[in-house]
Parts: C-alpha cells; structure tokens; sequence
C-alpha cells in the first residue's frame, strides 16, 4: 500500500536547543508527482530537507524522530551521500558548479566513466585509470536531452547565462543513475521569468519520465502552475495539504501566513496619520547590500509610530535601515525633520539623531569581548563626546559615569548580568539584544531603527524585548522602525507595515488587515492580481 | 582537580604557564651549578628594560586590528636614523640627555611618515596584514643596506675608517650609551638596578595605557576588536589602523634606541632583520594574543622572555661547553611561541 510512494515522511519533529522547529510532519511524494511545499522564512522547509539529506546539522544537534520510506522501505539516513545512494538529487538554489569545467565534466565529476590503462593496471588502483571521454559526453547529452537542453556538452559552464547553469545542476542530478527523487529548492530564485517556465516545463517533462519531484518555493503562482499536490508549512507544521484543483493562490497565501494572531495591543487604537508631521521621507532609496538589495523604496514615516518593515528574506527589507544608516552603499534621498540627510555617513546620522541596532547582533551589533558598560555608552562616546572627562587637551574614560549610567541602563532594562563589566559574549541573546538597545538609547535618538530583534533568541525574551519596543515609543514617543521576518511582531506592535518584495515596496497594511492581504503581498502576487483585477471591473 | 587545572591553565595561558616553568627551572639549575648570582640578576633586569619599549610597540598595532606588528623594522630604521642624525650633528649636549633626547625628538618625524605610509599599504592588505608585515620588515631593512653605505655621514666615530658607508656597529660610549641605565642607578646585594632605564619603560607603559583610555584610545580599540561595529559606530576604520600603525612605528622607534642606548652600539645593516621577532614573541607569551593585548601583557612577557634567554645563555654554556645551544634555545622558544599563537588564531567561533 505505502509502496505507491517514493517519499514518504512520518511524524517528523526536530528541536534546535529546545526550541521545537517541527512538529510532527507528514509528507508524502508518489512516483511521477510534483509536489510543492510552500512555506515562510523558517516555516521549517529548509530543516525538513537538511533531515531528508542527513545533512550533518541535524545529527551533530541531537537528530530527529520520526520515519522516513523510501519506495515503502523505512530508512535512516545518516549522510548526504547516503541519501545519493537511495536515489534522492537535490538541485540547489546556489549553483554548484565549476565554471572552467566543461558541462559533459561538471555532470559527470566524482561519477566519471572510466577504463582501465597500463599503469591503472600495474597498480591495480582505480584513481590512475583512464577517462572514457566520450562515454562521458554521451551520457551528459542523455542528460541534457532528457531536460530538453539544446546545447554542446563541451561548453564550459564559465559565461553561460543564469538559466542553463540551473539546466546543468538538473542534468546532474537525473544523470545518477536510479534517481527516484528530486528536490528543487527554491530552484526561480535567480531565474527571469521566461528561464522559470523553461525550467517548470523541465521539471513536469521529468515528473512524466516517472521521477517524483518535490518543489520547494515561495512564489505562489509557480507552484500552481507546476504543482499537482501542495503542502503548506507554517511554524513547523503542516497546515494543509491541497490537490492543486482545489485551491487558489488567495487560500494558499492566507494558509501560509495565517496565525491566530493576537491583535489585542494595536490595531483599535491604530492611531490615524492624516494630519501628523513626516518624521522621516524616503524617496527613492536604493541600497547596494548583497543579499538584500534595495531598489528604489518610497516610504513616510511619522512622527510617534511604529512602522514595520516586513517580507522575506533576500527582498530587501533589511538593506532598507542599513541603507539610511550607511553601513552599505546607498542612492536616492533621506529627508530627516525636513532636512536632506546625508547618505553613506554614518556619523553623520548618529549625530542627527537616528540610531539603530543591527540585525546581525553578533557581527556588527557587539563587541563580544568588551564589557556590558562600554558595549552600552560606546557610540554616545564616540559620536557625542559623552563619558568622557577632559585633563588639558586629553581625554580620559570617566570609568565613575560610565559605571553610574550602565547600572541604570541594567535596571531599566531588566539586563540580566552578574556585573556590567561581564563580557557580553557571555550574556544570552535576549540580554545581549537588550544592550544593543540600551547603546542605541544611550544616544536619544528620535527615530531608532531595529532589526529583527527577536532573531536567534528565545520565546520569552522575545516578548520582552517587544514591550521594550513598545514601552519606548508609547512612554517616551520614539518613532520606531522595525524591520522583522516575523510577521505576528510585525503585527503584534505596529502600527503600519511595509511589505517589501524584490527590493521595493510591494504595499502597506494595517495590522488589522487579512492574513490573505498579508500572503499576497508577502509573495509578490498583490499588485499583478489588482492590475488584473482592474480590467474586470470596468 | 582536572577542571580547576584547567581554569588555571585557561586563564593564565599555556604558553605563559610553560615559560615560566621552564623559567624557574633554568634559574634553580642555574644556582645549582653555582652561577654568580648578582650577575645574572643585574643583566635579567637590564635586558627587561632594553627590550620593554621594543615589545610594547606591538600593543597599538594589535589594538588597532593589524595584528603583532612584524614590520617593526621600519621604526628600527627610523630610531637608528635619529640616533645617527644626532651624532653626526654633535646634538649630545648632557641638556639633551648625552643625545637620547635629541634622537628620539629626530627619529619621530621619520616615523610619523613611514608608519602614516605603511598604514595605508596594510589598509589596502586587509586580511593578510602578518604574512606583509614580516616581508615589508625584510624590505626595508635591505634596501637599509644600500642607505648605510651611501648617505652622507661624515662623522669619524660612525664611518669606515677607510673606504665609504657606516659601520657595522657604532659606539655610543663618547654619547648616550648607558645614560639611563646610569640615571639614578644603583647596587643593592650585588644587584646592579638600572632605575632611569625602567622608569623610561614604565613610563611608556603607562602612556600607552592612558592612551587607551582617552577618546581616540577606545576608538582605535573598538576598530581592531570589531571593524563592522567601529563602522556602525560612525569610526573611521581605516583612519584608525593608520594612527594605530604610526603609534606603533613611533614606540619602535624609540624602542630601538633604548635599545641602543643600554647594548652600547648601534646595530646597522642586517642586524635589524630579525628584531620584530622577539618582542612579537614577548608579548604573545606574556599572553596576548594576535587580536588582544593589555599592557601587563608587555611587562610579564618582556620579563619572562628576555629573563629565560639571559639565564638559559651561561646554564646552556656550563653545561655544554660546545656550540652554542643557548643560540639554539632562543630560536626555538621565539619561533616556537610565534608559532603556537599563529596556530591559536581565529580559534573561536
């Protein structure tokens, strides 16, 4: 009865240090099907798979439970290359692959055809044998054939367009020998979008050779167009799982971002904006961070309110605070209380008031090996000149208020640490995350950007850390800019949030707007369905 | 047991732990085969302060995020520049203490350039500041080697007597050799105490010290433990490893003719080449590492390092009258140590 599927995985659950990423999965992959699996940022698709492949990240952080079929048969898969044993490819969403590699090599390596020759002979030892090159260049071309890729084998990968390479990494995969599954993750990412109907066309012409195909994405049209089965993932769990003539777009985009989500704080009071001053004007932004490249973002923020920053990863949400505060390269206009800020100068918006704690808490947000007080009055010091005492035209730390001021830092933050001269390596991430916050305060800032200040740290943390959020701004009227992955803080504490998608902004929501609203945006779909939409009405 | 031996070893460092043994061991044998014990002393205490100033060079450049710096040859040259510009202009009036002053006041504009020049070629080698440094270091003193010969030095004490170019040594007994190993010197138990030659040393020590309290101080810091911070910061990154590389160029400087002053020569030509070298390994034993450094780091290092070589030189002699082992034993503990904390860079995740 199981037989009937390639794939089958049962109950899967796996912790990360205690914290339950997923929750008892089902999924399951017939011989000839594709199967899409959509899902948010960390909805656990990305763990899922690490547990399919044996990926040493699971095992070395304490394993899985659960079981895993393969064609009925139940498995236990320790390695990536046990996974390669049982048939299982997984084309990846970065290309790997040798560029100065022929593409008949770039298929074939670590599996070359070879024969045997005098010396392989005398030394009896494979590695000195010789390479059949022209077995090799005809089984690529069965390869390439198969996916429907005109092209010579003898080509170097080095210049080929973006497209073919994800046509090498494919012919790869289906080239081992007894492949039965194959995983796609993400594989559009960096296709235009002629390249992603070729390579959906691609993939049902090998569904129809009889290998199942699993089709990981967030881009909700594709897996329409591609998928006949579609399990949605959220939080660890799966939501729904969908015969593709049964849904819609609308249904799978509210499934994927769709929580019971606890409006209680903000949205009645969601105050109105009308008539409030514009604290911050962005006009055109365009920002040069790799990965999260920002292409021309406008955006108003008032005086006094909470804006969110939301979508997923690699749009260019995160790029948007760095961007005004300098740290990468950046184009396009920042007007701050009316006045023009100067890009690309960090100083120079500490020093008018704008403050921000990184996203990369670790990397750029601490100095891990200095102690809480001097992590904590740091940038004041440097900006401003604060903490310091003057002997002649000297300075000197003034070790006595620099003490005074972090002991009143800890207490009003609920910093947890033995002394402020602890190492912040040593603190755990919600207290660290609470002193990058405090060294933002330090400087009084009247806008203050936050990035993803609940990443890595855990649940109970993050909950304080967003009444910090929240107690700033309402106690003390800080505008606050908040850039998250998570979509329910977003939700939880602002009070308008930008969707940013393909590095501009795709719309702003209210909280209180539907979790379909939010899906659709989230994945890009928003504005091509309202221009759609318009036709229809008149 | 095991756990407290380890948190000793864990704080003090392995490479600290182990000199010192070896420390304590070679000055029991030392007594033991009935060395003269004033002797040995007074030069261990000499040597700590020659060397001091030499090895804390290194703390600004390390603080400063470049690392030990290897190039310390280029500040050797200028303080040799310094020393010689002096003799030959007669500068060594007893006001000018015996030429120190006038040398170290010379050697710092040469310094300032060469450090404010090597600052922006190591902003241009991010990454491989160490493995640059050592062959700049090596550069510079061999093309030295054409300066010696033919600059125009005309005094007699510094030139061949016949043919061109500088000695390969030249004496400071008629200028400022010994002056502040003389300042306030005095014996006690057949200990000869070298106080003007410390008190320089300390006092060096404790203006880096205040340096790294001021506001430039912390900035520069804040710079070599985490450049992306420093940026997020609003510092100037590279500004900062400049000023850092100019500190430390400028303490080599100095350190050189410290040096100088209390050896009783200046060292031209090659002798330059390898100097990096021990003080590098002084402060990596005293228990810095290649991105952190405190000031007592220098001062226990210096005193360890040079205080094994001074009394592992006649123990070795007593006991193996052949060779020179002692020779040996100092390659292998300096380079051993260079080694041990290369491999301990980046260890931590």
């Amino acid at each position: 009865m199981t037989e009937e599927y390639v794939l089958q995985m049962k109950d899967i659950q796996k912790e990360y240090y205690g914290n339950r990423v997923l929750k008892k999965v089902n999924l399951k992959v017939k011989r000839g099907e594709i199967h899409g699996l959509v899902g948010e940022n960390g909805a656990g698709k990305s763990t899922l798979m690490n547990i399919l492949f044996g990926m040493p990240v699971i095992h070395s952080t304490g394993g899985y439970s659960g079981e895993i079929f393969i064609n009925g048969e139940r498995v236990d898969i320790k390695s990536p290359f046990e996974a390669m044993k049982l048939g299982i490819g997984m084309v990846h969403q970065e290309f790997m692959l040798i560029p100065d590699f022929t593409i008949t090599e770039n298929i074939k390596i670590n599996r070359e055809i070879t024969e045997n020759n005098l010396i392989s002979k005398v030394f009896k030892s494979d590695r000195l044998k010789t390479l059949n090159n022209k077995a090799m260049a005809e089984d690529a071309r069965r390869a390439l054939n198969r996916i429907g890729l005109n092209i010579e084998e003898w080509i170097t990968v080095a210049g080929l367009p973006v497209g073919y390479m994800q046509f090498i990494e494919i012919a790869r995969e289906i080239d081992k020998t007894g492949i039965k599954l194959l995983v796609f993750d993400e594989p559009t990412a960096v296709l235009t979008e002629s390249e992603a109907e070729n390579l959906i066309s691609a993939v049902r012409r090998l569904a129809a050779a009889g290998i199942a195909i699993l089709f990981i994405t967030h881009r909700l049209s594709e897996v329409m167009l591609a998928a006949d089965n579609i399990t949605v993932l959220r939080d660890g769990e799966v939501v729904a799982v969908r015969k593709k003539s049964d849904t819609n777009i609308e249904e799978l985009a509210e499934m994927m971002v769709g929580r019971k989500i606890d409006l209680k704080s903000r949205s009645e009071e969601s105050k109105e904006y009308q008539d409030k001053e514009v604290i911050l004007k962005i006009k055109d932004l365009q920002v040069d961070m790799p990965g999260e490249r920002v292409r021309g973002v406008n955006l108003e923020i008032f005086r006094g309110e909470i804006f969110g920053i939301g979508g997923l990863a690699g749009q260019g949400k995160v790029g948007i605070a760095n961007g005004i505060m300098g740290l990468y390269p950046s184009k396009g206009e920042v007007i701050f209380k009316g006045e023009r800020l100067e890009l690309n100068n960090t100083k120079e918006a500490l020093k008018k008031g704008l403050a921000f704690v990184s996203e990369d808490r670790r990397g750029v947000g601490l100095l891990l090996d200095s102690s809480i007080e001097l992590n904590i009055v740091i940038t004041a010091m440097q900006t401003k000149g604060n903490f310091l005492k003057k002997i002649g035209f000297f300075s000197q730390l003034d070790s006595k208020e620099v003490r005074e001021y972090a002991n009143k830092m800890i207490k009003e933050l609920d910093i947890r640490c033995i002394h402020p001269q602890q190492l912040t390596r040593q603190l755990s991430g919600g207290n660290q995350q609470k002193v990058c916050v405090a060294r933002a305060l330090t400087l009084n800032p009247e806008v203050l950007f936050v990035s993803e200040p609940t990443r890595g740290i855990d649940v109970g943390a993050k909950k304080l850390v967003l009444d910090l959020l929240l107690k700033l701004n309402q106690e003390l009227g800080m505008t606050i800019v908040m850039t998250s992955s998570e979509l329910v803080e977003l939700r939880s504490i602002c009070d308008r949030i930008a969707i940013i998608c393909n590095g501009k902004v795709e719309g702003i929501l209210k909280p209180s707007n539907s979790n379909r609203e939010f899906g659709l945006m989230m994945a890009g779909e928003y504005r091509k369905m309202q221009k759609e939409e318009v036709p229809d009405n008149e | 047991m095991n756990e407290t031996l380890n948190k000793i070893i864990g704080r003090i460092g392995l490479p600290t732990l182990i000199i010192t043994l070896l420390f304590v061991v070679i000055c029991v044998i030392a007594i033991i085969i009935g060395l003269p014990f004033g002797l040995i002393a007074s030069d261990v205490i000499r040597r700590f302060g020659m060397f001091g100033v030499l090895a804390l060079a290194m703390v600004p450049a390390i603080q400063c995020g470049t690392g030990p710096n290897f190039a310390l040859p280029i500040g050797i040259i200028c303080g040799l520049l310094g020393s010689l510009l002096t003799i030959e202009f007669g500068l060594t009036s007893p006001a000018l203490g015996y030429g120190f002053i006038s040398a170290v006041l010379i050697s710092l504009p040469f310094a300032i350039v060469s450090g404010w020049l090597y600052g922006i070629l190591l902003n241009k080698i991010k990454g491989s500041e160490m493995l640059v440094a050592t062959y700049t270091g090596f550069s510079i003193v061999s093309f030295m080697q054409i300066g010696w010969v033919t600059l125009p030095f005309s005094h007699p004490e510094m030139r061949w007597p016949i043919g061109k170019g500088l000695r390969v040594t030249v004496s400071l007994e008629s200028t400022f050799g010994e002056v502040l190993n003389r300042l306030w010197g005095f014996t006690i138990g057949g200990v000869y105490v070298p106080t003007g030659l410390l008190l320089f040393f300390l006092g060096c020590c404790w203006l880096v010290w205040i340096f790294s309290r001021s506001k430039s101080g912390i900035e520069m810091i804040t710079v070599g433990a985490n450049p992306k911070f420093a940026a997020a910061a609003g510092i100037n990154v590279d500004r900062n490893r400049i000023i850092g590389t100019i500190l430390s160029t400028i303490l080599g400087a100095v350190g050189i003719i410290v040096y100088s002053l209390s050896f009783g020569f200046l060292q031209l030509y090659l002798a330059p080449l390898y100097m990096a070298f021990p003080a590098v390994a002084a402060v990596l034993i005293g228990g810095a590492s290649t991105s952190k450094v405190k000031i007592s780091h220098v001062i226990i290092g210096t005193f360890l390092f040079q205080g094994l070589l001074t009394v592992a030189l006649p123990v070795a002699n007593q006991m193996f009258p052949e060779g020179n082992l002692s020779e040996v034993l100092r390659m292998i503990v300096q380079n051993g140590i260079i080694l041990y904390a290369l491999t301990k860079m980046g260890g931590e995740t």
